[in-house]
Order: structure tokens, then C-alpha cells, then sequence
């Protein structure tokens, strides 16, 4: 069985949070773990719900990969500026974006975050620095690239962090942006979430054996790689890159190494159409971000089941309010199709 | 010097009165535009390969960074996507870049992020974004620029919402247009004309803008109507110039902005006329040309007196020889010769 394993867990497992738990307090802890369990339930009742065929947008569900998007929005600040692939629901709700809003852009409502012209791939909350978003893989790199350019000349504290996959490094505007963004120093974290398939296309059919983070060293910025299922791995590595970006000392590329539970887009997995094993969804499954650090909390004695009973059922009754706010809230107006074409 | 300049150097233009006004040139236009611009807002920024050369960008952008620093007026590296792009972010974080590229050919690189990100980011998200933006290239012509160099890709951007495009004739146009380019809170592509660089024109000193989206009758006449915007205008008043001495004279119209077209002037000479004769830099096919002839079709078809004509480029790549290009590039003469046809029948 392992042999069908083509990308392993390379990680420490539930034994690589000790090195860092000491720096937080037990609240921000379990407020972490919180942040995972809210966007895997939020996820799940998505997918729950998709097949009812309300929800009329393409979904990306970031379920596996919740530590990554926790962890790396946990170390900004709310003025500093996230950018995001098409796989946006986990950034989008990490860094604050608001449920109820997210969840009336999937039902195409005009209460949508976007008033229903993006739909999942789309969600953008300004209010909370979840500044934009692409569907062309690598498109929004170069656009976040020029965000923490206007931030550098306009001599604000903030960084941007851009949200990109594995197969963005196959783009070549993305390696014109590291160069371009290590010419000029600018703020920004290069966040890149390998989780080895683009679509059904396995990353060794994409590029040769190559280090994706000593690529991106060679443009001359730090490149780091750190475990994805460990959310105070992402967290404090992520934090390094921020304040190196403050100092104003310029970019940094992250890789962060995950796997993605669920089929590229829509509800379920599909790796029994064979063009990835079951059996790797499986060993990737047995370290699930959510489950190592609640493991990890549990033997630290910081949580126990029946508070992560309670954090479920609050969380499963904001998700149902936000839910019924959303089927709710009216659809938008022939006239709502003109607005915004151009800017006044 | 640019490899064309002795080209554009022989180009012989009528010479503006004085008596009407301060005489510069088209490149001082431009040039005293992107400095009035940086001066006044330091949201404005100005790149492009080779804006602080010692060509500057057909001496467009000479001086501009001396007197603004480097990190305001700068050279990019030849990544025309990422560079589109990087404008694109600036803009929506509170900067009015000008990205300035010597042929609109290298502007091809970068459609992913001028069609579908810059163009559609303020609509994507629902207003809450602007994209102040411009765009800058200059179209290329003769002197073996070829079918890689001299691309007039504007008819391909008609089709796309959320961009606006304007086509400066005229020094005072350059200047003016651009100024209003820079204040729009819009992507605005602003092609200019290699040939028209010459050309000397009367430009008030200081701020002044031309409104985008506005044509101007450069000529009234009542028996045709001639529409176009850029170096086509030239060509058209040479036109207009010969026909009046036949006894034809033409109404022509320069649109200043081909997106969005001032429909109501075209319409309007229409009525006059009842004749259309549509000229344009660019391709007949799919581009300004045809967008015109179907404005007639569509909203004046009461008023043609006879079918419209184009005078474009033919469905195929520019050729890099000169004799080639003689067959290629319509000229006054083609454009007067099809009036005469329309006039007589």
C-alpha cells in the first residue's frame, strides 16, 4: 500500500507542536484549534448542502488544509492585506472575512460579499484585509505584488501575503513577480500551499524533481518550508517572513506542504478516479491538522472533549443562522448587472 | 536615437500658427502632461522598460526622473505581465500608475492582466475597488517594423468591459487626454501614434484635459462624413484637404476615445452626410472600423445615402518591406478616392 503513496507526510506529526506551544497562552491555543474546527465545519455543512443545487457556484473546499490558512493569518494584523487563488474559503474566513456575506455570494444573493458577481472563487472582504482573488492560476500574484509596492511607497506598516499552490510555480508571471518583488524589497510573503495535484495533474507529470523552495531562493529571497499540518509551525514561520517584510527587508517564499481531502472543485473526493491513490488520501487523512493538534492539546491537558462539544455546537448554530440569512436574502435586480462596470 | 527616427523625422507636417498660442511638440505635450501629473498627485507613478534611458521613451518621459526620483519614474524588467499586474495592485491599494511600453505589440504579454484582471476588478468586486491605471504605448509604422512591431491592437480591446481606450491626433489631445487618463479611476489604454511624434501643435501651459469618451469635428463639411481618431485624422484632412478643392467636403471626426465611442457625433454627421467613411490604424476586421459600420447600420440606417466603407488594414500581418508596406498602409488618397466613389454614386 505505501508504495501507491507518491507525496508522503514528511512532518513531525503530532510531536512538532511542542517546540513551539510555549510561546502561546493556553487561550490562543485553543482559539487556534477553534479557527480550524470553525472552517472545517463550515466547509462540511458546504458540502453537505451543495448537491441541493442552491449554492449555484464551483466550490473549492480547502478541508486538509485549514492549518495553512489558520496558521498564516494568525500572524497578521487586520491591516495587512491577503490575496488569494481560487481556493479562497479558508483565507477568506482566517483572516476574518464575514460568514454571513460569504455565504450569501455562494447562494448568489445581492447581500453577497461581492453582490454575487464572483461567487466562491471571489470572496473579498476589504474590512478585513481580504484584498483579492483570481481564478487564473498566478494571476493574482503580480496584482499582490503591486499592493505591497503602494504599501512601500506609501511608507504604511502593513505586509501582503499571497495565497498561491504548487502549479502557480509553473506560471511564468510568478517568477516574474519574485524577481520583481526582490528587485524592489517590497512586503509581501510568498505563501505557497503544495498539495501535489493541480486538478488531476500530479505534480510530477507538471515539473521535474525540483526543490519548489530553492527555486524560489534563487531569486535571492529566504524561501522556507514549513509542515502544513502544523498550524504553530505556519504560524511562527510566517510570522518570521512578516517581520522580515516590516523591517523592510523584502520578500519571503514559504512552501508549505498539505493535501487537499476533497476533489479539486465540488463536494467529495475523487481520488478513486484513480489519478491519485486512496490509500495516500488516507495516510495524509491520518494527519489531519485538526485532529494532530487536538491531540496535541489534549495531552497538554489545554482541551478536552467536552469543551470541543461545546465549541461544535456554537459553531454549528452560527453556521445555520448564517445559512438561513443567506436563502433569506434577496436576489439581485436585472439593474444590479450594470452597476460597478466602471468606476465614477 | 530609435531606429525609426529618421523615418518620423521626414515626416512633414502643416505648422501650427503662434499667433494662436504656445507651439510644442508632441513629445513636450506628453512629456509636460506625465510631469504636471507627478507634481500635483503623489499617488502618480510612472514605468516602462526604458523610461529613464537616454531615449526616454521617445523623449516622452526626458527629465521626469532627475526631477522625481527613482522611485517614482523607474525601468522595469521585461515581464510585461507581472509589471501589468503590479500596476493593477498599485492602483487598487491607492496609486495611479502609467505603465509606458514603446509598441502596443508588448502589451499582448500582458492581456491575462489588462483584459481579465484590470479591466474587471472594480465590477469582480462589486465596486469596492478601483483600478486607476494607464496604460501607455505607442503604434509603430514603416522603417521595418514588421508585422511584430507595428501592431495597432485596439479593435481586440473594444470587446472588453471596464477598459476605457483613447487615441490622441493632436499635441493639445496628447497633453490633455493623458491628463485625464491619469485622473480616470478607470484602466484607461492610451495608444499613441509613432508618426504623430513630430508632429508641433498649440498646448496651453499648465492643467487642462480633454474629456474621455468625447469626439471634436476637426472639419465640417455637409456631403461626408470621415471618422477615425489618431493617425488616421491626419490622413483624413489630407483627404478632406484635396476633396475640397474638388468641391466635396467632409465632415471629419476625431473620436479621441474608441471606448466609449462617442456615438452621438457620428450619428449626428450621419444625419448631415448620409455618406460614412470610417479610417483606422488597425485592422479592418473586428475593430474600430466595423464597430462604426455597425453603429450606422444599427442607429443611422435612415440616413445612408450609400453603403459605408472602411479604410483600414487588410485581413494581414504588417510586412517589414518598404515596398511591401506602400501596398499595406492606406494612405490620403485611398481615403479621398473612396469619397469620390461614394460622392458620384
Amino acid at each position: 500500500m505505501a508504495s501507491n503513496i507518491r507525496y508522503p507526510y514528511k512532518g513531525q506529526g503530532d510531536q512538532g507542536f511542542d517546540v513551539f506551544a510555549g510561546a502561546h497562552a493556553p487561550d490562543a491555543l485553543v482559539g487556534l484549534y477553534r479557527a480550524m474546527l470553525r472552517i472545517r465545519l463550515i466547509e462540511e455543512e458546504i458540502e453537505r448542502r451543495y448537491h441541493q443545487d442552491q449554492m449555484k457556484t464551483p466550490i473549492h473546499l480547502v478541508i486538509g488544509q485549514e492549518a495553512a490558512a489558520v496558521g498564516c493569518c494568525s500572524a497578521l494584523r487586520l491591516s495587512d492585506l491577503v490575496y488569494s487563488s481560487h481556493r479562497t474559503h479558508g483565507a477568506y474566513l482566517a483572516k476574518g472575512g464575514d460568514l454571513k456575506m460569504m455565504l450569501s455570494e455562494m447562494h448568489c444573493r445581492i447581500n453577497g460579499c461581492v453582490g454575487s458577481r464572483g461567487g466562491s472563487m471571489h470572496l473579498i472582504d476589504k474590512a478585513v484585509g481580504m484584498a483579492g482573488t483570481s481564478a487564473i492560476v498566478g494571476g493574482v500574484v503580480p496584482i499582490a505584488v503591486g499592493a505591497a509596492l503602494a504599501i512601500q511607497m506609501k511608507r504604511e506598516d502593513r505586509v501582503v501575503v499571497v495565497f498561491i499552490g504548487d502549479a502557480t510555480t509553473e506560471e511564468g508571471v510568478m517568477a516574474e513577480s519574485l524577481n520583481f518583488s526582490a528587485l524592489k524589497k517590497v512586503p509581501i510573503v510568498f505563501f505557497c500551499e503544495n498539495n501535489f495535484y493541480s486538478v488531476q495533474s500530479p505534480l510530477a507529470t507538471r515539473q521535474p524533481a525540483r526543490d519548489i523552495r530553492a527555486w524560489a531562493e534563487s531569486h535571492r529571497m529566504p524561501a522556507l518550508s514549513v509542515d502544513g499540518v502544523n498550524v504553530l509551525a505556519v504560524r511562527d514561520t510566517v510570522s518570521k517572513a512578516v517581520a522580515h517584510a516590516r523591517a523592510g527587508r523584502g520578500p519571503t517564499f514559504i512552501e508549505v506542504p498539505v493535501y487537499r481531502f476533497r476533489a479539486h472543485g465540488g463536494a467529495g473526493d475523487d481520488s478513486k478516479t484513480g489519478y491519485r491513490d486512496v490509500a495516500e488520501r488516507a495516510a495524509w487523512e491520518a494527519v489531519d491538522p485538526l485532529l494532530l493538534f487536538r491531540q496535541f492539546l489534549a495531552r497538554t491537558a489545554q482541551l478536552t472533549d467536552a469543551s470541543v462539544m461545546h465549541m461544535e455546537a456554537e459553531i454549528a448554530s452560527e453556521i445555520a443562522g448564517a445559512f438561513e440569512h443567506a436563502l433569506a436574502s434577496p436576489n439581485p435586480t436585472e439593474a444590479d448587472l450594470y452597476r460597478h462596470v466602471y468606476a465614477d | 536615437m530609435p531606429w525609426d527616427e529618421g523615418l518620423v523625422n521626414s515626416l512633414v507636417y502643416d505648422k501650427p500658427d503662434p499667433s494662436e498660442g504656445r507651439v510644442v511638440s508632441y513629445v513636450q505635450a506628453v512629456n509636460e502632461a506625465l510631469a504636471l501629473a507627478l507634481d500635483s498627485d503623489p499617488e502618480v507613478f510612472v514605468l516602462g522598460q526604458g523610461v529613464d534611458d537616454p531615449t526616454a521613451m521617445f523623449g516622452t518621459t526626458k527629465g521626469l526622473q532627475s526631477k522625481f526620483g527613482s522611485h517614482r519614474v523607474f525601468d522595469t524588467p521585461l515581464s510585461e505581465e507581472a509589471m501589468m499586474g503590479v500596476s493593477a495592485g498599485a492602483a487598487m491599494n491607492g496609486m495611479r500608475p502609467v505603465y509606458m511600453h514603446n509598441r502596443p505589440d508588448f502589451v499582448l504579454l500582458a492581456f491575462n492582466q489588462l483584459v481579465t484582471h484590470a479591466a474587471k476588478f472594480h465590477f469582480m468586486d462589486n465596486g469596492q475597488t478601483t483600478v486607476p491605471m494607464v496604460v501607455w504605448a505607442a503604434i509603430g509604422r514603416g522603417w521595418g517594423s514588421g508585422a511584430q512591431h507595428s501592431q495597432a491592437i485596439h479593435g481586440m480591446l473594444l470587446g472588453v468591459p471596464g477598459l476605457k481606450i483613447v487615441m490622441p491626433s493632436t499635441p493639445y489631445d496628447a497633453k490633455g487626454l493623458l491628463l485625464s487618463a491619469i485622473l480616470d479611476n478607470n484602466p484607461v489604454c492610451l495608444f499613441e501614434h509613432r508618426w504623430l511624434m513630430k508632429k508641433d501643435g498649440v498646448v496651453p501651459e499648465g492643467f487642462y484635459r480633454v474629456p474621455i469618451g468625447k469626439g471634436i469635428y476637426r472639419r465640417r463639411g455637409g456631403d461626408v462624413t470621415i471618422v477615425g481618431a489618431s493617425h488616421a485624422i491626419e490622413l483624413g484632412m489630407q483627404a478632406a484637404t484635396q476633396l475640397a478643392g474638388e468641391g466635396i467636403e467632409a465632415d471629419v471626426i476625431d473620436l479621441r476615445t474608441v471606448k466609449p465611442i462617442d456615438e452621438q457625433i457620428v450619428l449626428e454627421s450621419l444625419h448631415n452626410t448620409g455618406r460614412l467613411v470610417v479610417v483606422d490604424t488597425a485592422w479592418m476586421k473586428g475593430g474600430l472600423c466595423a464597430e462604426i459600420g455597425c453603429l450606422a447600420a444599427e442607429k443611422g440606417f435612415p440616413d445612408l445615402k450609400a453603403p459605408v466603407v472602411r479604410i483600414g488594414l487588410p485581413d494581414v500581418p504588417a510586412p517589414a518591406g518598404f515596398t511591401l508596406e506602400q501596398f499595406y498602409y492606406p494612405d490620403a488618397a485611398r481615403i479621398a478616392s473612396a469619397v469620390r466613389g461614394l460622392v458620384r454614386s
